[in-house]
């Protein structure tokens, strides 16, 4: 199990926050997730051995945000 | 094909442009109304996108929303209304990331304050690399202009240096062997050798910079409620526009408040004055650890402080000296030499002052004999002297007249502690000595009453003398002397019941428990004491305890621009349901007041950035 930071661009809306971590929620292997406003950040436990950090950042892209870096 | 968010309104909204053209000078409607399509495929592509992928997870959002609108505008022939809503979306959006951005500026600025490049010295030789590689123990080499990348010491050379960035203050201070460094501050002039003491995250600046990062996110309880408020509210208007939809079969109705009524104004009115608000009070010096801490500390009702090293500096220091028959300054140089050899703290503030008034004296004492606990007996020059406390006095029987004992008891009265010097014989003088008040805790205690602050307190484990002279010095209302760390925890149990909300102030060196108990805990001095910046709640980096009042006076400030913003959020998303109701508002022009919100409550939180800054806010720093 690890915990990932992922910097999104600028969240602009709440209700993107919402979006991403519910998205993220019905993603197997993920733990727990939880996005931060302010910072535009994404931060998630994952299960290495299910679901891969590319998995989970595509997840996030799909919905439309890009991701600049990663912790 | 990606196009930024910048070239699609911009070019969503000329079709709408040429569109209109075509429209008033009646050329060509066919083609008027192709253009207006297109603007609304152009700004809407990007929106139904979104829609899609967050459908994929099963998530309705604004998105999903806005393109059933616009599809529905479509189908009944409204191309305005499609290309108009589509445009504001867009455009507000990007007007808003832009205005987002402002907000949480003062915080990536100072991200962007972090050192890039270390210069040590390997094998002999000046070497730069990255921060990151520096170990504890390089001696790092730092010239003007250039940024500390270590926290560390001093080994050789001296400089100004400018630590803004931590303390918050500009004006550079100047050190010298054996003077502390922290990274991210500045050298201005002067060159400087230091050794490495702490490096990469473990620095200061580094923490500083973690806190204040999680410190946004730290949700006020509005912002907790509001966003269970919402969770309720956005199914409700769902539920209310396929009423709507059954009852009058008015579907672009329908669809007009499932858009509009989007709570996003609401929603983001909170985080936004928060950041904005930690950001202000990063830049001076001020950490605040989170939303939840900014409202309870502009709710404090009680201060409860720590007297030595926060109300005063910590160091004891030469008040007054008074001789009779010599002249003052001999007397000063006398027990300063008769001292060299002492390590007591009461020698050392003598010996500071004496180098202070005369530069180094250079002159030892032919004998030095320590009496334990009394003071010592010296002899300079061939004349003996005894230097000490009134037991050392009594017991060698030198004689004390009645205008001395006068004197001298007064000086106890007010807290100090006075050192005798006697020629054997008669007593040529006293010394006092005591913990002297910050500088500017009095006008902090001035301020924070005038703040409306109910009752400001003194907890110390210092004597009932010592307390009574400072408290009435800087007109502290209660001072609760000789306790015990734990008898402050119970003291200020009492305040909390009967004051309301109470807040304790400490440099955290001692007062660990006390600062954990109360409501809320305040450090000062944080850069100094890593312990204490992570303890407490709010941390004031510097010493300057006046800083407190600013900090008591931005979290009013924010909680009060958060509840202008709350307010103004609720009227118009209120107004906004009445208006599509009663057939005012219509698709386009609800989607442009939504946006035009969203925009007001987020450069409402910009200005916070400004508190504190230039002539206006000292107004509003005194109020």
């Amino acid at each position: 199990m690890i915990t990932k930071t992922y910097q999104l661009e600028t969240l602009t809306c709440p209700s993107c926050m919402a979006k991403i971590q519910g998205a993220l929620k019905k993603t197997e292997g993920v733990k727990e997730s939880e996005v931060l406003f302010n910072t535009s950040k994404a931060k998630v436990t994952f299960d290495e051995s299910v679901v891969e950090s590319k998995d989970i950042k595509n997840t996030i892209e799909r919905l439309g945000f890009e991701i600049l870096g990663e912790k | 094909m990606r196009i930024s968010k910048g070239k699609r309104v911009a070019l969503s909204g000329i079709l709408i442009i040429i569109s209109f053209i075509l429209k008033n000078t009646a050329l060509d409607l066919m083609l008027a109304n192709i253009f207006m399509i297109a603007a609304a495929i152009v700004a809407g592509f990007p929106i139904m996108k979104n829609a899609i992928s967050a459908l994929r997870y099963k998530i309705v959002g604004i998105d999903a929303l806005v393109t059933l609108a616009v599809i529905g505008a479509l189908l009944i022939g409204e191309y305005w209304e499609a290309a108009a809503v589509t445009f504001l979306f867009m455009l507000g959006e990007y007007l808003e990331s832009k205005t987002l951005e402002k907000t949480r500026s003062s915080i990536k600025a100072l991200l962007d304050l972090a050192p890039d490049v270390s210069r040590v010295v390997r094998n002999g030789i000046e070497v730069e690399i990255s921060p990151d590689k520096v170990v504890k123990g390089d001696t790092v080499i730092v010239k003007p202009g250039e940024k500390i990348s270590v926290d560390g010491t001093i080994i050789e050379g001296n400089a100004y240096i400018n630590q803004s960035t931590i303390t918050g203050e500009s004006i550079p201070v100047d050190k010298g062997l054996e003077g502390t460094v922290y990274s991210g501050t500045i050298v201005e002039s002067g060159y400087l050798k230091i050794r490495a003491d702490r490096v990469g995250e473990d620095t200061t600046f580094a923490r500083i910079l973690e806190m204040v990062e999680e410190a946004q996110d730290k949700k006020a309880k509005t912002q907790k409620f509001l966003e269970k408020f919402s969770r309720y509210y956005t199914p409700s208007i769902i539920i209310l526009a396929i009423l709507l939809f059954l009852f009058t079969r008015d579907l672009v109705i329908s669809l007009t408040l499932l858009v509009i009524a989007c709570p996003g104004a609401l929603v983001i009115s909170t985080p936004v004055s928060i950041v904005a608000g930690i950001g202000n009070g990063a830049k001076h010096g001020v950490l605040i650890k989170g939303g939840d801490i900014m409202e309870r500390l502009g709710k404090i009702e009680v201060l409860a402080f720590d007297k030595t090293g926060t109300l005063t500096e910590g160091k004891p220091k030469v008040t007054r000296i008074k001789a009779f028959g010599i002249e003052e300054d001999e007397l000063l140089k006398i027990t300063a030499i008769g001292e060299t050899y002492s390590e007591h703290p009461l020698a050392r503030a003598i010996k500071l002052s004496a180098s202070e008034k005369f530069g180094s004296l250079n002159e030892e004492p032919e004998e030095s004999e320590i009496i334990t606990g009394e003071g010592l007996k010296v002899k300079i020059k061939g004349e003996d002297y005894l230097i000490g406390n009134r037991k050392l006095f009594t017991k060698s029987g030198i004689n004390i007249t009645e205008e001395e004992e006068v004197y001298v008891r007064a000086e106890e009265k007010h807290g100090q502690t006075v050192i005798f010097i006697s020629n054997l014989k008669n007593m040529l003088g006293a010394i006092s000595i005591a913990d002297t008040v910050r500088e500017d805790a009095k006008k902090l205690i001035k301020n924070l009453k005038s703040q409306g602050i109910k009752k400001v307190v003194m907890l110390t484990g210092d004597n009932e003398r010592a307390a009574a002279a400072i408290s009435e010095e800087l007109g502290i209302d209660e001072y609760y002397a000789e306790l015990l760390p734990e008898e402050k925890v119970e003291k200020l149990e009492i305040l909390q019941r009967k004051f309301g909300p109470t807040a304790m102030v400490g440099d955290g060196v001692n007062d660990a428990p006390a600062l954990a108990s109360a409501d809320l805990g305040i450090a000062i001095g944080g850069a100094s004491t890593q312990v204490a910046m992570e303890t407490a709640d709010v941390v004031l980096m510097s010493d300057e305890v006046k800083k407190l009042s600013y900090a008591i006076g931005l979290s009013r400030a924010t909680v009060k621009n958060m509840k202008q913003n709350i307010y103004f959020a609720i009227i118009v998303a209120a107004a906004l349901i009445i208006g599509v109701l009663g057939k005012v508002v219509f698709l386009s022009s609800g989607m442009l007041i939504h946006e035009l919100s969203v925009l007001l409550v987020i450069i409402n939180a910009v200005r916070l950035l400004g508190y504190g800054d230039k002539g206006k806010s000292k107004a509003q720093v005194s109020i």
